[in-house]
């Protein structure tokens, strides 16, 4: 993030004197394998949720290929993350450096940036960077004066979750429904119009030029050594200064709602109650979780999925749970792009219960009724497409689980006859 | 993502019309077909030009981007009925997005759906009488750290709050769209209804809550 905040930061005259595109200058005087090799060296793993080394990824592509194509994923969908927003708000050029050298690096032609609808300055921004990146001749036939050609397009998405996976993109891509495919074949086998296809996260992109320039060794050196590199931390709700912040994968969640260089603490007369570490579909902390490491493995010792996009929302204690459940039941139920039947009606249902458990007609059974269908969806059964069925459950399971005392207490505390009228409503 | 259902009792496309869409409009979409290796994969840029200019893409809009891209009107109808931005029937000048996620709601982004309902006196999915405005909600509009926010077009408006609601609503801002409508679009809408007269749903209702 060195260039957020800095005058003019998304024209290339600022980003040029500020040591810009001199990374990929340096990238492609390299072989292309020596860079993959430096890029495994830093150890970069996927920003984007899966946490997959991106040179690890490159290296499924065929060695006998022809054509390559590359897509940055810019969907940025899941809630509540907008660090990508940023990056491509402030420091464009460097998004476009990152490509260039990942393009390179995977011999790709084109790279097409998916971009979702809502953004709108975020577009006009990041195409402006474009078409000045053509003029000077790092985009075009001959990027910096080589016999390397790459073309690069934004292709704009129009409002669906779905097509942040990557095989949802690919096929949204294609001009069809966002629906993601089954695998294998994996897009660096099989991906868009059938072509070995690598799909990145613009963040991860976004580090490539500073691995290019100061070298994997540097890259290691900061934070521990399975979650290497400087990573970006979202954080909003009720806290003094949302927002983007960037820091070594050491820090913990506390930290990122306290510190006064980050969240700056929790607005006044209001407390932590929950916290969804890194997006909705990782799961929740209770507030005496919050010791938790915002790294690659340590969200699996609090049952959490992952660190997925590691943007953080703070759920304070005035907030009722049952309204949080019911929010984000209502984002799966919505966003499931149906293909799958139990996440199609898993999804759905779930929200059907918890609207009826927000409503003030829920029942003692609902609650083990939840838990009963995140069981029996996702991956881990083996039934599900893509990660959506997976980022459903673990919300639900750990907000049932690690709030129950509080659900109870709600349902126990309802007006008699509820239950009995919505039920006969519904008859 | 959204499911969509159909008005099967409007007529939906009149084969005698002269083409909707103009040449200008004709010849954008068919540059974006160089991009891709298929010509279909231009769909989803033609269908925002589209809308655009339009303001919705109509059935007879549905055909004409067909032709153009060697694809069935029913290819063109299965893509774009899987994406909330598109709409097949007009709505308001405004299309007011307010966000429905975590941190929106959290920090009071119901409260602010609640007073623009009111305000205009529409439902979700409504449009007011005076053709002015359209509301619908979306999941997170990535600007969580301005919640709660809304988009009025393309515009997004950060810190929402209610006593800054008509301010809000005024900001000449909200008329941008990314391509002016005037210019692509030369042919008067055939067979198009004018803007409804009176508070009416949508045609094209979203029953995704
Ligand atoms: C339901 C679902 C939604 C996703 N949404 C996004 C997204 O909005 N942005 C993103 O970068 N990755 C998203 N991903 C992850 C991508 O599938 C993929 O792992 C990622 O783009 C790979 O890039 P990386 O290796 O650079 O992280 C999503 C995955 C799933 C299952
Ligand atoms: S898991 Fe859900 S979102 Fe993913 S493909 Fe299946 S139905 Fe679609
Ligand atoms: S939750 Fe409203 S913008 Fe993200």
């Amino acid at each position: 993030m060195k260039n957020v905040g800095v005058d003019g930061s998304t024209t290339l005259k600022v980003y040029e004197s500020r040591g810009g595109y001199v990374a990929a200058r340096k990238a492609l005087a390299m072989d292309t394998n020596a860079v993959v090799e430096e890029v495994k060296k830093a150890n970069l793993r996927g920003r984007g949720g899966a946490g997959f080394p991106a040179g690890v990824k490159w290296g499924f592509l065929p060695k006998d290929r022809t054509t390559t194509l590359l897509c940055v994923n810019a969907d940025e969908s899941e809630p509540p993350t907008f660090c990508n927003r940023v990056l491509m708000e402030h420091d464009p050029h460097q998004l476009i450096e990152g490509t260039i050298i990942a393009a390179y690096a995977t011999r790709s032609q084109v790279a097409y940036i998916y971009m979702r609808g809502e953004f709108h300055e975020q577009f006009h921004v990041l195409q402006k960077a474009i078409d000045e990146a053509y003029e000077a001749g790092y985009l075009g036939k001959k990027v910096l004066g080589t016999d390397y050609a790459l073309e690069c397009y934004i292709h704009r998405g129009a409002g669906a979750y779905v097509c942040g996976e990557e095989t949802g993109l690919i096929e949204s891509l294609e001009g069809k429904r966002g629906q993601p495919r089954i695998k294998p074949p994996f897009p660096a086998i099989e991906g868009l119009f059938r072509r070995p296809t690598v799909v990145n996260n613009v963040e991860t992109l976004s580090c490539l030029p500073h691995i290019m320039e100061r070298g994997a060794d540097w890259f290691t050196g900061i934070g521990p050594p399975h979650s290497a590199g400087p990573k970006l931390f979202c954080v909003s709700g009720p806290v003094n200064k949302p927002g983007c912040y960037e820091a070594a994968m050491d820090i913990t969640v506390r930290e990122l709602i306290e510190r006064d260089d980050m969240g700056g603490g929790m607005l006044s007369g209001r407390k932590v109650k929950a916290v969804f570490p890194g997006g909705l579909s990782m799961g929740v902390l209770t507030v005496d979780e919050l010791d938790m490491k915002m790294d690659f493995e340590d969200p699996r010792n609090y049952s959490l999925l992952g660190l997925g996009t590691a943007a953080a929302v703070v759920v304070d204690d005035a907030t009722d749970i049952r309204l949080v459940l019911r929010n984000v039941a209502r984002f799966y139920g919505t966003e499931s792009c149906g293909q799958c039947t139990q996440c199609r009606e898993g999804t759905s249902w779930m929200q059907r219960i918890a609207q009826r458990i927000e409503s003030g007609a829920g029942r003692m059974e609902d609650l083990d009724l939840l838990l009963e269908t995140a069981r029996n969806m996702g991956m881990m059964p083996g039934l599900s497409i893509c990660g959506l069925s997976d980022g459903a459950t673990y919300p639900i399971e750990t907000i049932v689980k690690k709030f129950r005392p509080e659900l109870e207490a709600a349902i126990r505390s309802q007006p008699a006859g509820q239950v009995e009228a919505v039920l006969q409503a519904a008859n | 993502m959204s499911w969509k259902a159909i008005d099967r009792n409007q007529a939906v496309v009149d084969a005698d019309a002269p083409p909707l869409l103009s040449e200008g409009v004709r010849e954008k979409i068919l540059s974006y077909t160089h991009r891709y290796e298929t010509k279909r994969a231009a769909l989803l840029p033609a269908l925002h030009l589209v809308q655009n200019t339009l303001g919705h893409v109509s059935w007879q809009a549905m055909v004409e981007i067909a032709a153009l891209l060697d694809i069935q009107p029913s290819d063109v109808f299965d893509t774009l009925t899987f994406y909330t931005h598109f709409w097949t029937h007009p709505k308001g000048e405004k299309v007011i997005t307010v966000c429905r996620s975590l941190s929106c709601e959290v920090l009071g982004g119901a409260a602010v759906l609640d007073a623009l309902k009111a305000r205009l006196g529409i439902e979700e999915h409504g449009t007011s009488s005076d053709g002015q405005y359209s509301l619908v909600t979306e999941e997170c509009l990535a600007g969580c750290d301005h919640a709660p926010c809304m988009l009025i077009n393309e515009k997004l408006h950060k810190n929402v709050k209610l006593d800054d609601l008509e301010r809000i609503l005024a900001d000449g801002d909200n008329d941008r769209v990314d391509m002016p409508r005037s210019d692509l679009f030369d042919a008067p809408p055939v067979a198009e209804s004018k803007q409804p007269a009176s508070a009416t749903e949508d045609d094209s209702r979203t029953t995704d809550d």
